[in-house]
């Protein structure tokens, strides 16, 4: 006989809304810009809690920079940074048209995320290292990685520089900072915080940056990976890209709806963030915030950037199925590059004759690269060399590779 | 994950020269010559003659640090060479590996320890979907050139969580090597040898042999490392060769497929049954040596291949398959395969469970009477 009178019910959370229904952002809690306190950067994590569960905003609706969070970032690199997103964006839509025409397996877009890896991109050094997800395409775009070799590897083509081994979008790129993507999600977290702990051992002065997505909080690694840079004090920047849907599973399936992603931390002693990521000078502040801890050996700050994948996950997904149509349209926190242009137009430093300009130069500068690629090959016109199969799966190949390979007659 | 489990506990009654292991210190002082070591001690010889080397290898996992480790492998190695070149981890075996890959691709050469490799499940995302795949997938712009440790194997009553023979979970996957020595000798240099090497290792060390050679007559009185000749161990730096299987007994009749604890089992055995046996202690399951299996098998006409975990899908099945592939005209009896029953662990069933030399001498009267059953 058990005491309970009633029976239990299992909750299963849902989103605020599924396709046919209105899109309601009634439930977010925004600050407004400038609303958050920003702490002296030796403050102990205890002492800034708040910060878990507020939004690191900059940009106002209007379009102006305000708050102890404002970066007063000058003009050029604002702008640059600007370029760089539209740059992405452009970048994402020719290889997701690519993938309708038939010229690769797969793509995946960052639509609506870009502030957050051009601007982190452009703040560490090549010399860091990014330890990224399939999301981060921007910080090659905004270290000026050749975009033709990106997609030599999305057309897995002869030039492809992962030698037709992984994934369209898996790049490594280790003199830009960029390590090399698995699609196992989240296992870069503690590889990052290892890599961060080799640089201190050395007595080095580099940094691991690193990212993960929501719904990917819910894996072991996250949690390893924040006990590790909590015990042994690792300098790393851990980023949680809140955007929203993990495909089909909305942030609350990971348990975003219970508390917010940054106050995760909270349980390691390590210091959190919540920042509006589409609001580059937030993330840019925010960013030089964690990265200034990391340098002067204080350890690891953990950031949630709250943004929304506009976007479907990839070019395998049809979002329609599981959300509201016009959800990202309505998204609250605006877009990533309206809002810097808004900004920098505001300030005199941007017009609309420039952004034109931009936009025309992105999709050319895109489709000399295209050419430069396809002109060697797409998807199923030219490969490497299938001898690159068998190489480097060790450092000295053993008779059963010898053996494989004459198999295949090379 | 993890419940320390000592060594004294383990060993209650079973091993003699577990006295002399908890009573003196594993690591040996320095110096220059021979001298006996048990497998313990030429681990940790291994570890400190490769720490002093060369500054960017250090050591790390859960109770490793100060302590020394549950089995004292890496005892004073954090006294020797610092708290940052051997300290202890989060009970955490994907932090433990996911950290150590993070520091290979810094240029590091991280060697780990998961406590029981019964614990290394956690691990096993890190070791084969990262680790292992590291180079191919990077195009070469990263390797990670980790070790990873843990002891192995049954005979010490440790019930299912600490008596499981993981290895062929490993063989399967492209990118890493499997290590397994069985004396002290051996240890040494093949976990120098692992140290150095550019690719993941893993590397199981076969806990039954730590103190002293395991025949499985358990009923019978064990002696210590330091009356066999495999325990004469250099105080200074060498290098046993990565895929290089021994010939550790010749003979005529029939050839015996081993590694770790149940080498000295097939030996036994070979004694046991009066059968003029091959026995071949294979050191590296992955890179392979199979020029010498092959040889051995062409020579004797018959193979039989005993190991500690259960048969099927066991590394006894890949091991039968290639013989079978290189060997059948020279074959005059099915391939035997003496293996852990297709069961959990049984911890009150340990020595019906673990093959011991009667099981494996009537297997080689099986072959060599041209039917394996």
């Amino acid at each position: 006989m058990t005491r309970n009178t009633q029976p239990l019910s299992l909750r299963v959370p849902e989103p605020s809304g599924r396709p046919g229904d209105a899109p309601d952002f009634s439930g977010l809690k925004l600050d407004v810009a400038g609303a958050v306190d920003r702490p002296p950067v030796d403050s102990r994590p205890v002492q800034m809690t708040d910060l878990a569960f507020r939004l690191v905003r900059v940009l106002d609706d209007e379009g102006n920079a305000v708050g102890p969070w404002n970066p007063r970032l000058d003009p050029d690199t604002a702008r640059r940074g600007l370029k760089a997103m539209i740059l992405t964006r452009a970048f994402d839509d020719r290889m997701h048209r690519a993938h309708r025409q038939g010229k690769t397996s797969f793509y995946m877009k960052c639509t609506g995320e870009e502030a957050i890896a051009v601007a982190q991109g452009m703040i560490l050094s090549r010399e860091d290292m990014g330890f990224p997800t399939y999301r981060q395409q921007g910080l090659l775009i905004s270290r000026g990685y050749p975009l033709a070799t990106m997609m030599n590897q999305i057309y897995s083509n002869a030039a492809d520089p992962i030698k037709g081994r992984q994934l369209p979008i898996m790049y490594s790129a280790r003199d830009f900072g960029f390590f090399t993507i698995s699609g196992n999600l989240g296992t870069q977290l503690p590889q990052a915080v290892g890599w961060a702990m080799a640089s201190a051992y050395k007595g080095d002065d580099k940094i691991a940056i690193t990212w993960i997505g929501d719904g990917s909080t819910a894996e072991s690694d996250f949690h390893s990976a924040l006990t590790f840079a909590s015990v042994y004090r690792a300098p790393v920047i851990i980023n949680v890209v809140n955007n929203q849907w993990a495909i089909s599973s909305f942030q609350g399936i990971a348990g975003g709806n219970e508390t917010t992603f940054a106050s995760k931390a909270i349980g390691y002693g390590l210091p959190s963030l919540r920042v509006d990521g589409n609001d580059f000078l937030a993330v840019w502040a925010a960013t030089q915030w964690a990265e200034e801890r990391a340098r002067t050996n204080q350890g690891a700050t953990l950031i949630e950037m709250f943004t929304y994948r506009g976007a479907p996950h990839s070019t395998s997904d049809d979002p329609s199925k599981y959300r509201p149509a016009d959800e990202h349209d309505q998204w609250p926190l605006g877009d990533p590059i309206q809002r810097l242009r808004q900004h920098l137009t505001l300030i005199g430093e941007w017009d609309d004759e420039q952004h034109e300009a931009a936009l025309k130069e992105a999709v050319e500068q895109v489709r000399a690269a295209g050419k430069e690629s396809e002109a060697i090959g797409t998807l199923g016109q030219s490969r490497p060399s299938v001898k690159e199969m068998f190489e480097e799966v060790y450092a000295t190949e053993d008779w059963r590779i010898t053996e494989q390979r004459g198999e295949v007659g090379i | 994950m993890s419940e320390a489990y000592s060594p004294a506990d383990q060993h209650d009654g079973i091993d003699p020269d577990m006295a002399d292991a908890t009573e003196t210190p594993a690591s040996i002082s320095e110096g220059t010559g021979v001298v006996p070591m048990n497998m313990i001690q030429a681990l940790n010889s291994a570890l400190a003659v490769k720490m002093t080397e060369d500054p960017n290898v250090l050591s790390f996992g859960e109770d490793t640090g100060f302590f020394g480790g549950v089995f004292r492998v890496t005892d004073q190695l954090q006294q020797k060479h610092g708290l940052t070149r051997s300290f202890d981890a989060p009970i955490n075996e994907s932090g433990i590996v996911g950290a150590a890959i993070g520091m290979a691709a810094y240029g590091l050469r991280p060697v780990v320890e998961i406590q029981f490799a019964d614990y290394i499940y956690p691990a096993y995302d890190q070791i084969v979907s990262e680790a292992a795949k590291m180079r191919y997938r990077s195009g070469g712009q990263f390797s990670t050139p980790i070790v990873v440790r843990s002891p192995y194997g049954g005979g010490i009553f440790g019930g299912q969580t600490h008596s499981q023979s993981p290895e062929s979970l490993f063989t399967h996957i492209a990118g890493l090597k499997v290590v397994v020595p069985s004396n002290p000798y051996d240890a040494k240099g093949l976990l120098t040898a692992a140290i150095e090497d550019d690719d993941p290792v893993i590397f199981f060390e076969p806990k039954r042999l730590y103190n002293g050679p395991f025949d499985g007559w358990h009923q019978k009185p064990i002696s210590p490392w330091k009356s066999q000749p495999e325990a004469q161990v250099p105080t200074e730096k060498y290098v046993v060769p990565i895929g290089e299987a021994k010939i550790v007994r010749e003979g005529s009749d029939v050839t015996i497929l081993a590694w770790g604890t149940m080498v000295w089992v097939s030996l036994a055995a070979a004694e046991h049954a009066g059968v003029d046996a091959e026995v071949i202690d294979l050191r590296t399951l992955v890179p392979l040596d199979i020029a010498t299996i092959e040889a051995s098998v062409k020579k004797t006409g018959r193979c039989v291949i005993v190991h500690e975990a259960p048969k099927t899908s066991g590394y006894g099945a890949e091991l039968s398959a290639l013989v079978q592939e290189r060997c059948f005209y020279h074959l005059e009896a099915p391939i035997g395969r003496v293996c852990g029953w297709d069961t959990p662990y049984p911890h009150a069933f340990e020595w019906e469970y673990f093959p011991g030399p009667e099981r494996v001498a009537t297997a080689l009267k099986a072959v060599m009477t041209g039917g394996a059953r």
